[in-house]
């Protein structure tokens, strides 16, 4: 059973290798966006230092989707996701699969990078260490939800838009408890909170959401 | 003759088309009603004077917005599960209604809060998750629009609601948390009116009328959508032939 | 009765924007729903008979 899911990680791992471009652009984005903020509000530290969080946490789920439009898109157009999803091993393995290869060439570069942008809002280290731990917690979030919505809009005209228009929205509650995490550290009133929520959330979503972006995959492709 | 009978689209075009009448005017009629209660029975409140008369109409549609929701992801999971056309056509049918009340709830909540908070919109735990509320709606409306295809449209879209019955109650618990959190950016809500009898007795009248409306609307909805799938089938052909 | 005259009905106590701006909205949008309504039906109707009779020729 888990022969399958490790199939189609190191599939989707090897073709994302040989094509670096790809996922590259959504790292650039989650910088651009980042350093478009620090332009638009001004250079107060302090300030900086407050919405730091925020402006990053909305970065990553806004580079997540740059990428989730094509997390089923290439395999649809070769044909191969059908065979995959007509073969006998459970379309729910296939599904998690892509999830976490997905989270694998976005969420650990998201990882790399926070610190970097971090620094640049003026977070002090205790904060960048809770932005840390709240993207390993939340950014798993986002390539499963994603997921059910890159499933739900396979093959459709203006597919990428409407994605981000259906999973903005379920994404609210990882925004919300880890941008939170680390403005707790920042005025003292702590993180555990907040992370535990973050994890209990993250255990759902892997719970439920393979399930319907494997119904939704089968739906989108009879 | 079986309920299941119903659940056949020709019986129920029928049945829907006798019921809408009832409901159409059932729904004037309490509007009437729940109007003359909001304006002429319910006194002056002590504290906001008359503008809480907006309860009358906010409560009724923040209501709706999220019972229609339940109602569509009800329909939504009947129809994945039994496989019966005529659930999915009732959760299409529903969706721009709920949109609508939804709608109704921010714009009023908008129109109480700025006397009352001093504020058009505060970032309040109900409006913030009625606001997200408004998105599922936009979002699930869209699926719908973009996909041609009947059969996968629907099932496509009864997914998007499920989850986004299953993520609702996670987003208004997140949002309070968050809420209470930045007690220093919101302002302090000033609490609703002691509730005499009559303004809930008024409240529950606009209820009643805006379910009416909400299923003769829907109704009237699904006729046509169940005319426009079975129009290779002999009823719907006589049924076209026969109007001119 | 709350009304001493019309006028103050309409003023609602200095609140009339607000409490007449709700209720106008509201009746507008359910208004406009209905029209769409009858007029996506008559559409639908008109469409699906000329589907009809173009595909019994």
């Amino acid at each position: 059973m888990h022969r399958f899911l490790l199939a189609v990680l190191r599939r989707d791992l090897t073709l994302a290798a040989r094509r670096r471009g790809d996922w590259m652009i959504a790292q650039f984005f989650f910088v651009m966006v980042a350093s478009l903020f620090p332009l638009g509000v001004g250079p107060e530290p302090d300030m900086l230092a407050r919405i730091g969080p925020g402006v990053l946490w909305v970065a990553a789920t806004l580079a997540s989707l740059l990428s989730l439009s094509r997390l089923f898109a290439d395999d649809h157009q070769d044909g191969s996701l059908e065979h995959m999803v007509l073969s006998p091993e459970p379309t729910v393995l296939l599904v998690l699969g892509k999830s976490i290869a997905h989270w694998l060439i976005y969420g650990i570069p998201v990882l790399l990078i926070a610190p970097v942008l971090g620094i640049q809002f003026n977070l002090s280290w205790d904060a960048i260490l809770v932005l840390e731990l709240s993207l390993l917690l939340g950014t798993p979030i986002l390539s499963l939800l994603g997921g059910v919505g890159a499933a739900l809009t396979l093959g459709l005209r203006g597919g990428g838009v409407l994605l981000t228009l259906l999973i903005l929205p379920l994404y609210v509650p990882a925004l919300i408890f880890g941008a939170g995490a680390v403005d707790g550290v920042m005025t003292g009133t702590g993180a555990e909170a907040h992370l535990s929520l973050l994890g209990a959330f993250m255990v759902l979503s892997l719970m439920i959401s393979p399930w319907i972006a494997a119904a939704a995959l089968r739906v989108s492709l009879e | 003759m079986k309920l299941y009978t119903f659940a056949s689209p020709a019986t129920f075009y029928h049945l829907a088309g006798k019921l809408i009448p009832w409901f159409a005017w059932s729904a004037g009629l309490l509007t009437l009603w729940g109007l003359y209660i909001s304006f002429f029975l319910a006194p002056t409140d002590f504290q906001q004077s008359e503008a809480y008369r907006i309860i009358f109409i906010h409560v009724p549609a923040a209501w709706m917005s999220m019972f229609i929701y339940l109602v569509m992801a009800f329909w939504g999971a009947i129809g994945l599960a039994f496989n019966t056309r005529l659930s999915f056509m009732m959760a299409r049918a529903l969706a721009p209604t709920g949109a609508m009340f939804t709608f109704v709830a921010l714009w009023t909540g908008a129109l109480w809060g700025k006397p009352m908070w001093g504020a058009w919109w505060v970032w309040d735990a109900r409006l913030t998750s009625e606001l997200i509320l408004l998105f599922l709606y936009v979002g699930i409306i869209a699926l719908w629009a973009a996909i041609d295809d009947v059969k996968r449209g629907d099932r496509a879209g009864s997914l998007l609601t499920l989850i986004g019955a299953i993520n609702v109650p996670i987003i208004y618990f997140s949002v309070i948390w968050w809420n209470t959190l930045h007690q220093g950016a919101s302002i302090s809500v000033t609490k609703a009116p002691s509730m005499a009898a009559i303004m809930l007795q008024g409240m529950l009248v606009m209820a009643v009328a805006a379910w009416f409306y909400t299923i003769a609307v829907a109704l009237v909805r699904v006729r046509r959508i169940i005319l426009e799938r079975e129009r290779h089938t002999e009823w719907a052909k006589a049924i076209l032939e026969g109007d001119q | 009765m709350e009304w001493a005259s019309w006028s103050e009905f309409w003023d609602m106590a200095g609140y009339g924007l607000y409490v007449w701006g709700s209720f106008g909205v509201t009746a507008l949008c359910v208004l406009i729903e209905v029209i769409l309504l009858k007029r996506a039906g008559t559409d639908t109707l008109r469409r699906l008979k000329r589907m009809q009779q173009w595909e019994e020729q």
